[in-house]
């Protein structure tokens, strides 16, 4: 047992980091710092950074264009690229819709779509969840019905998160509603957004932000060519989807670089006569945080240490913990910037509103969006499979509850 | 001990339930935010016509005489539908200051026209370095010709863009930090070198950056003594705390009923999500932190008038630490428990969300408070 990276990790540690630090634009790092969302354009600025570096696709093997890093290589690609802080890959194209197409792809699927998913050439989305089908993913009602070398697909997603940005869509959908069990019943189409009958109608969160989306689809022509795997084995493929890449479940990068945001801002802020920082309640507060993300770190390593002697092709049940665990710390991390900034966190200042009207920004620029990822970030215990849906999966599987 | 409401008590809670139903839908509430002013005058006016803008205040200056249960109800109801209008910043705040530290003349200018709902005020204290810091105030007034001169900017001055005029805090003497030498003064919001920059807070109330250049006063503007003022800020503070921690349990009570119809209708794996047991004890944890931070928004009703400072100060400060933990533990469960819906815009569950969040980080937060009560623990 050793707790210490290799000399070799080290290095590449620092190499990440050189290369984050001299190639991520200044103005993207300094949003993001500020606690900014990237924009689309941000997000696709770095991707093609990343990838122009054979970097982008930091998990697919080399043969597809990705640099072929161990697990380990790939949690601390991954870990400081969200410390930096960057613009976090685009997981559609590049944990999502990338494994899949290696995995189940056609010659065809994967000569196409993934050198364009690496450079963010197509923007992908995951049409999964319905109004009816959350938790209950299996539950799913969009149809698809065989027409000639077409599927004609009809119903609703919603929850599509950036649809709005999207060229194309991974998509479950319903090939045989008499399947003797739900899951048997589900193909996986790929869908182009731009085929007449799609319709995009957004949904604004409660931070004030459109991220989310309702797709309607109206009779939409995909060709068959475009199923991915067998038709009516979508399910298998789903899984793989949502098994396959647990490394960035966590997100602790993030977490950590929203603590040291936190402290930062502690010691410019004042807290009975004295700087935030000083304050040995809030020092606890920070100190707490820093044990869970320790224990968090370790955790996450001995998941990908299993993971790794596995031969990777076995999704671990531990990876809900990391999944329930960081999505807890991402929240409190968020909540810790907010009530750093105190009554300053509160209003909606505007300040992109300002620039764009000349003006001078109302309020301090660090206080400008530290409650809206709080905010947001309620959802990380909701997307990705629910905490509640984790602890259950948690009792089958480890505890056989 | 007697946790009854009075006959009066009852009608006042009926009354309000039956305007708020009729005038404070989710959707009537939207179009209300949409509005430039973002609440409503007209309304305003009813609440006048219907005796709640003179709730707080004296009979002798037109008001119904009535004491903080009276407004913790109105608060708990406002609370309920997510009222905007100002009724914190005039009644609660301004009155308190104007009640405490106003002479006669200043009392029976303003009191009266704030119970009929022609002028409104706003509590123009904190600034952008404060924080939570009570004493720490860098505005000045300087006397001058007989008068005042005002220098310095307030920050996050709930309803101050609309006030018509602003109780101001400013430095007489003494540094930054320091207790003594803190004044206060009533500020007409037209006043030549007064300029205010209104926006929304997160939760959609109004509030404003204030600037002050050379604000002359005439010396009638002082409210209350020279230099002595820490105590009357303590106490409008106070005031706030508790009209808030009412105002919270409201919005909770909401957001539990919202919940807990979810948990009946909404079905996954063919049966409501209600039907796990997990959910029931979530539930049944939120309702757990609803009781408890409801007895606290009792413990600061109750204890807003208790003469004792200190005693009144412990009281509230536990108050305010229960009432912010029941609000978040209750507010982020009806978010998890709604799955996806309660992350939207249109769906009413956030919006009451930002209300308890933005009112944790007023007059103090958990923290601020927890820490004030360590300071006693004997
Ligand atoms: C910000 C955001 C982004 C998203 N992005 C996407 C996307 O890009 N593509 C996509 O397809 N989907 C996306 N989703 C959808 C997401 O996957 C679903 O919201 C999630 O699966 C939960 O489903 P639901 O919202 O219908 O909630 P429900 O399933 O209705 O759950 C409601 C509540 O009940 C609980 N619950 C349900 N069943 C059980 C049970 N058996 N035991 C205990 N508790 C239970 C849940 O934990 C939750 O608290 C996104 C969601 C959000 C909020």
């Amino acid at each position: 047992m050793d707790l210490r990276f290799t000399p070799e990790e080290v290095a590449f540690r620092e190499e990440v980091r050189a290369f984050i630090r001299d190639n991520l634009p200044r103005e993207i790092r300094e949003r993001m710092r500020l606690g900014y969302p990237p924009r689309k354009q941000d997000t696709i600025d770095w991707m093609r950074i990343l990838n122009a570096h054979g970097w982008a696709a930091y998990n697919w093997p080399k043969e597809h264009g990705g640099p072929g890093w161990s697990p380990i290589q790939r949690m601390i690609f991954n870990e400081e690229n969200l410390a930096a802080p960057a613009p976090e890959l685009l997981s559609f194209n590049i944990t999502m819709i990338g494994p899949v197409l290696i995995q189940f792809g056609t010659p065809e699927q994967k000569a196409h779509f993934l050198p364009r998913a690496r450079n963010l050439d197509d923007w992908w989305c995951q049409g999964f969840s319905e109004p009816g089908a959350g938790s209950d993913l299996a539950s799913l009602k969009t149809r698809a019905v065989r027409e000639g070398d077409d599927y004609v697909v009809n119903g609703q997603k919603i929850w599509t998160s950036t649809a709005h940005n999207a060229d194309w869509c991974f998509c479950l959908v319903r090939t045989n509603p008499q399947a003797a069990k739900r899951q048997e019943g589900i193909s996986f189409l790929l869908i182009d957004m731009k085929t007449p009958g799609i319709e995009v109608r957004p949904i604004i969160s409660i931070d004030g932000s459109h991220h989310l989306n309702e797709v309607f689809f109206t009779d939409v022509k995909v060709p068959v060519a475009n199923l991915v795997g067998e038709e009516n084995k979508g399910w298998t493929v789903a899984k793989y989807l949502l098994g396959n890449e647990r490394t960035g479940i966590a997100r602790l990068g993030k977490s950590k670089e929203r603590v040291r945001f936190a402290k930062e801002i502690a010691r410019e802020v004042r807290h009975r006569g004295a700087p935030l920082i000083e304050d040995r309640g809030f020092r606890q507060r920070v100190a707490q945080m820093e044990v869970d993300m320790k224990a968090l770190e370790i955790t996450q390593l001995r998941v990908i240490s299993a993971y790794a002697k596995a031969g990777g092709n076995r999704p671990d049940p531990l990876s809900s913990v990391l999944k329930v665990k960081g999505t807890e710390l991402l929240q409190a991390s968020s909540e810790m910037v907010m009530d750093v900034g105190g009554p300053q966190a509160m209003p909606i200042w505007q300040h992109e509103l300002a620039a764009m009207a000349n003006e001078p920004a109302i309020g301090p620029d660090w206080a400008a969006y530290m409650a809206a990822p709080y905010l947001m970030l309620r959802a990380a215990s909701i997307y990705g499979g629910t905490n509640e849906i984790q602890k259950n999966i948690l009792n089958k599987a480890v505890l056989g509850l | 001990m007697d946790f009854d409401l009075t006959d009066d008590q009852r009608l006042l809670s009926d009354s309000v339930a039956k305007l708020l139903a009729g005038t404070y839908s989710f959707e009537q509430r939207k179009a209300l935010l949409k509005t430039p002013g973002g609440w409503s005058e007209a309304l305003w006016n009813q609440f006048a016509e219907l005796g709640l803008l003179g709730l707080p205040i004296a009979e002798e200056h037109g008001g119904f005489g009535g004491g903080p249960v009276d407004v913790m109800l109105l608060m708990q109801a406002f609370g309920r539908h997510l009222v905007l209008e100002p009724y914190l910043a005039t009644v609660v705040l301004g009155g308190t200051a104007l009640k405490l530290a106003g002479d006669a003349a200043q009392q029976g200018e303003i009191l009266p026209e704030i119970a009929a709902g022609s002028l409104k005020l706003a509590f123009a204290h904190s600034e952008r370095q404060s924080r939570y810091d009570v004493a720490d105030v860098a505005t000045t007034a300087r006397r001058d010709a007989g008068g005042w001169v005002l220098e310095g900017a307030k920050s996050v001055v709930l309803h101050g863009d609309s006030a018509d005029r602003l109780i101001v805090s400013a430095r007489t003497a003494g540094g930054q930090d320091e207790a003594m030498g803190l004044s206060l003064f009533i500020v007409d919001a037209e006043a030549s070198g007064l300029a205010r920059r209104g926006y929304a807070l997160r939760d959609g109330t109004r509030a404003a950056e204030v600037s002050l250049s050379g604000v002359r006063l005439p010396a009638e503007a002082l409210l209350g003594e020279v230099d002595h003022a820490l105590p009357v800020i303590d106490r409008v503070i106070e005031a706030g705390i508790a009209a808030t921690a009412a105002e919270v349990i409201g919005t909770c009570e909401t957001m539990q009923a919202m919940t807990l119809d979810y948990l009946k209708t909404r079905v996954q794996f063919g049966k409501p999500i209600g039907e796990n047991q997990a959910l029931q004890h979530r539930a049944a944890e939120m309702l757990i932190a609803l009781e408890q931070g409801r007895s606290m928004a009792m413990l600061a009703a109750m204890s807003v008038e208790e003469p004792d400072p200190a005693e009144r100060a412990r009281a509230i400060s536990m108050a305010k630490v229960g009432v912010g933990q029941a609000g978040r533990f209750v507010s982020q469960n009806a978010i998890q428990l709604h799955g996806g819906i309660g992350m939207t815009e249109e769906y009413a569950v956030g919006h009451f969300f930002r209300r308890v969040m933005v009112i944790e980080h007023l007059f103090g937060d958990t923290a601020t408070h927890l820490d004030r009560l360590a300071d006693q623990v004997a």
